[in-house]
């Protein structure tokens, strides 16, 4: 086991240790293992040097660099970083650096965290398994021959294989939760608005959200108590904030109504649901009230996320037309251009959801289609508020099997159904956690997930750490 | 009175007078250095997000106070289409829940136009296209300016309810003053900050069915709006009179040729696939917030030529009194209307004299002086005219009298106009007679040869009413 970030920060900050030598020993890792692996898209070794070489001069000169001083972390290829190429795992943007940094990533680095490189990722954020990457997939650190999950596959697998302390990912339908399932990780989708989304790519606005990726639940709490909190560049950043969840992790369970989503364990693999019950018998044990909850809209979740995620992507990716950055391909006109651009720039599955979303949103299908999926979110927020009267916090499976073999899922639909319970919180914008909890049949490892009511971060995050203490 | 009947909506698109654009904190400043004004966020950089400008709101309660609309909550929506000076691919726009619904504005003729909508929106980039004839086709290459992408902009959507093209101009005017005059846009038709594009059609008169309408783009003062409007119902109307149908299209006003030109024909509607923009929250303004944005708006115009007109002794359709509060010197005329000064002549210098550089500097007191030296009779209007100038000239103050006195003007009297007429007959007999004929325009000639002998000094009024009544 690879240090927490918290061991790191600890150590960075009262002088034991120094920046630079941990960076030195990630990169050692990334170096011997990277290669079989392939979390990143861009390794910044000699940025990473330098920051910690930057971190070092503080703490010497009697500063305090910040809660995550001297901590290696991995960022999602979708997120800005000024000056570094940020590609998106798409051919489109092709040599294009931002001019300015996501607001995350100017948090992260305030507080002391060193990027040592930008991950994988399925093009755009549109997968489940990190395959549909232009630059080749990511492969799961505890068996190569399968997927790390997706869509942010290159944060996930980094950390479960010591390439850094902390993993930033984005979650529009499960892509944190997913990957750290399947990479036997802690992964955070917030509650929508929690985290600013200034600097992330857009895949689709009303459902994306940052979290974090680490190896246990208290560096989650460090990470996103940093990462967290109103930005006023975003407007849909919630003003009041995400009430701060390291500061209560140890308050245990007694008392807490916990409910198991029955409709979420419907067609899960066996050896995953007799993880849940494991699972549900520890936070029992712990002193928790556990039940069987009834959120019947949420089998509707996944048809609907079809129809909604694709929509705001058909608009959200319309801007690489060639015109201003990323790939040109010239053509004797304006259309020409653009339909070669995007032609030559997209791969399949983005093809296949700006296609989809196109539909979606024409004028004679709206109603039948975005429409009805807007009235079916609903409903299932309306069912979340119903099952919180009764339960503090909601537990299921994060998802039906353990890591699948690559190349497995060709049929699309297939790959979709992988995200079936994790997609719910992204459509009520609530905020969930997964949390590895044994490992199934085939010894790879399994994901619990947490699901909780909106800013409920800080109740969640106590019976993920009891969940972590039984496991 | 034709068989037809012309029915006329217009489409008004005002640049806001904010310090910032919509969504950024760039500054909202036309004719810098192409590609100054830009940030990620105009710019629809990757991973940017837009911020509603508060001022946009601002302006845009005013103006629905000021068109007496119901100010709404409502909710910004993405319009998707494909243009390269469209940084995003799709504007930000308000759809079917708009900030501004079911107003009207009152024309000086008392006419009320039904205002449908008006609606906040981000303005694109503007494109120039090198070869060719300047249009994107047969261009070699297109450079993009996104200085403008983001410029707030208003959409005010009229009812169909304009009838002529004298009507149209009447609404643009009154609209452009209502924007100026609450604050909301300087309205700059040459300079593009404000842009009008017009529908119209022609139905038999007395129908109450909407004839098929054409949109005509690229209008680009008042006047263009009336000669466009005038040659479109000219067009429309001799091809229904040929018994031939409207086709509905998109038409382009050719300024040069004086003509409306097809751009483009409307097959099927198109399809902006509309949705709700997820980036941006409600617009839900406090009822505190409407009510300060009602109380800081100014005295319309209606309301300052309603203000004038009592004074001025005639109605606030009065043509003079509407080029007054046009030209905002309607302040201006009630004081010198207050210091004593003849309402008529008051507001005659204004409507003709006082339209030059400077003029709206009149000290009203100095106007009021001069006013009541032309009705006491002791300078004729020519002098009158004289004298304002100087004043002008001198930065707007002055004594009227002193300066006639110093130009030597002095009211002729009565013998001496006589004999100065009498001179004037007795030099140019043939003028005499074709005056006696009846021909008026030989009274020309007479007047003129008065005002050499008497060096501007007679009243020119004075002379043709000698003349009239020495014809008998």
């Amino acid at each position: 086991m690879t240090d927490t970030a918290a061991a790191i920060a600890a150590d960075v900050r009262a002088g034991r240790r120094r920046a630079l030598d941990i960076v030195e020993e990630h990169l050692a890792r990334i170096d011997s293992r990277e290669h079989e692996i392939h979390a990143f898209n861009l390794v910044l070794a000699d940025r990473a040097r330098a920051a910690a070489a930057e971190i070092d001069r503080r703490v010497a000169a009697g500063d305090d660099p910040g809660p995550l001083a001297g901590v290696p972390v991995a960022l999602k290829d979708n997120l800005c970083t000024r000056g570094v190429p940020t590609t998106c795992s798409s051919k489109i943007l092709d040599g294009w650096c931002p001019p300015y940094d996501a607001t995350v990533v100017q948090r992260l680095e305030s507080a002391g965290a060193i990027a040592v490189g930008k991950t994988n990722l399925d093009e755009f954020a549109m997968g489940s398994s990190t395959e549909n990457s232009a630059f080749g997939p990511t492969l799961n650190p505890h068996d190569s021959r399968r997927v790390a999950g997706g869509s942010s596959g290159g944060s996930a697998a980094a950390v479960a294989a010591g390439f850094a302390a902390v993993g930033l990912g984005s979650d529009t339908g499960g892509s944190i939760r997913l990957p750290a399932s399947f990479c036997g990780v802690v992964g955070v989708k917030p509650t929508y608005g929690a985290v600013s989304r200034y600097g992330l790519v857009a895949f689709a606005s009303s459902l994306d959200q940052i979290g974090p990726l680490t190896t246990t639940v208290a560096d989650a709490a460090v990470v996103l108590d940093v990462i967290g909190g109103h930005d006023p560049m975003d407007s849909t950043s919630i003003p009041e904030g995400l009430p701060p969840v390291a500061d209560g992790l140890g308050q245990g369970v007694r008392g807490l109504r916990i409910g198991i989503v029955s409709e979420l364990c419907d067609g899960i693999a066996s050896d995953v649901l007799a993880r849940v019950d494991a699972a549900a018998a520890a936070l029992e044990h712990a002193g928790a009230h556990i039940d069987k909850v009834s959120v019947p809209p949420v089998t509707y979740g996944l048809t609907a996320y079809y129809l909604i995620a694709p929509a705001e992507a058909s608009s959200n990716l319309a801007r690489y037309d060639g015109v201003r950055y990323g790939l040109r391909v010239d053509a004797p006109d304006t259309a020409s251009m653009n339909a070669a651009t995007r032609t030559a720039g997209f791969g399949d599955e983005v093809k296949r959801r700006i296609m989809l979303g196109t539909y979606a949103l024409s004028a004679g299908y709206y109603e039948a289609y975005y429409g009805k999926a807007l009235k079916v979110r609903r409903l299932i927020a309306d069912a979340f508020a119903v099952a919180y009267q009764q339960f503090d916090l909601l537990l299921a499976p994060t998802a039906p099997t353990t890591a699948f073999a690559c190349g497995s899922k060709a049929d699309p639909l297939a790959m979709y159904m992988t995200d079936v319970c994790t997609i719910p919180s992204n459509l009520s914008g609530h905020p969930a956690i997964s949390v590895p909890f044994g490992v199934g049949a085939d010894g790879l490892p399994v994901g619990i997930q947490v699901l909780a009511s909106p800013l409920g971060e800080p109740t969640m995050f106590r019976a993920a750490v009891a969940l972590e203490e039984a496991r | 009175m034709s068989e037809w009947e012309l029915v006329i909506g217009l489409e008004v698109h005002a640049e806001l007078a904010t310090r910032t654009k919509i969504f950024c904190a760039c500054p909202n400043q036309f004719g810098d250095e192409p590609n100054r004004n830009i940030c990620p966020v105009c710019l629809g950089l990757p991973g940017s997000l837009p911020v509603l400008n508060r001022q946009v709101v601002e302006l845009a309660i005013r103006l629905g106070e000021a068109l007496h609309c119901a100010v709404q909550n409502s909710v910004f929506h993405r319009k998707n289409y494909f243009y390269p000076d469209m940084p995003k691919d799709y504007q930000i726009s308000q759809y079917d829940q708009p900030i501004d619904v079911g107003g009207w504005l009152e024309l000086p003729s008392g006419a009320r136009i039904g205002i449908t909508r008006a609606h906040m929106e981000e303005d694109t980039g503007k494109s120039t296209h090198l070869g060719g004839d300047g249009r994107i086709h047969g261009a070699s290459a297109s450079l993009v300016d996104y200085n403008r992408a983001g410029v707030p902009l208003l959409e005010i959507v009229s009812e169909p309810d304009i009838r002529s093209a004298d009507e149209a101009r009447s609404y643009v005017s009154e609209l452009r003053a209502i924007l100026v005059a609450a604050g909301v846009s300087d309205a700059k038709m040459e300079e593009g900050s404000m842009r009008v594009d017009a529908n119209v059609s022609v139905r038999p008169r007395g129908s109450d069915t909407f004839g098929t309408r054409c949109e005509i783009k690229n209008l680009n003062s008042v006047r263009s709006v009336g000669r466009a409007i005038e040659y479109e119902e000219r067009r429309q109307i001799e091809l229904l009179d040929a018994g031939e149908r409207i086709r509905q299209e998109t038409r382009h006003w050719d300024e040069g040729d004086s003509r409306t030109h097809t751009l483009r024909v409307k097959e099927d509607a198109d399809d902006y696939r509309y949705f709700f923009e997820p980036d941006l929250v409600p617009v839900e303004p406090s009822p505190e917030w409407l009510k300060s944005a009602r109380a800081a708006l100014p005295l319309l115009p209606a309301e300052r030529r309603v203000r004038l007109a009592g004074p001025a002794g005639v109605s606030a359709t009065d043509n003079a009194v509407v080029i007054t509060v046009e030209r905002a010197m309607d302040e201006i005329a009630l004081a010198a209307i207050a210091a004593g000064g003849a309402p008529e002549r008051v507001l005659v210098h204004i409507e003709h004299n006082l339209a030059v550089e400077g003029g709206e500097q009149i000290d009203p007191h100095a106007l009021a002086a001069l006013t009541r030296l032309e009705v006491a009779g002791g300078l004729t209007a020519t002098q009158a005219k004289v004298v304002l100038a100087e004043l002008v000239a001198g930065g707007g103050r002055g004594d009227p009298a002193a300066v006639a006195a110093a130009r030597g003007f002095e009211a002729m009297d009565a013998s001496a106009l006589e004999a100065a007429v009498d001179a004037a007959i007795a030099a140019d007999p043939d003028a005499w007679a074709k005056f006696c004929a009846g021909e008026q325009k030989a009274a020309g000639a007479l007047v003129g040869a008065v005002m050499k002998t008497t060096k501007g000094q007679a009243d020119g009024k004075a002379v043709t009413a000698l003349l009239q009544r020495r014809r008998g």
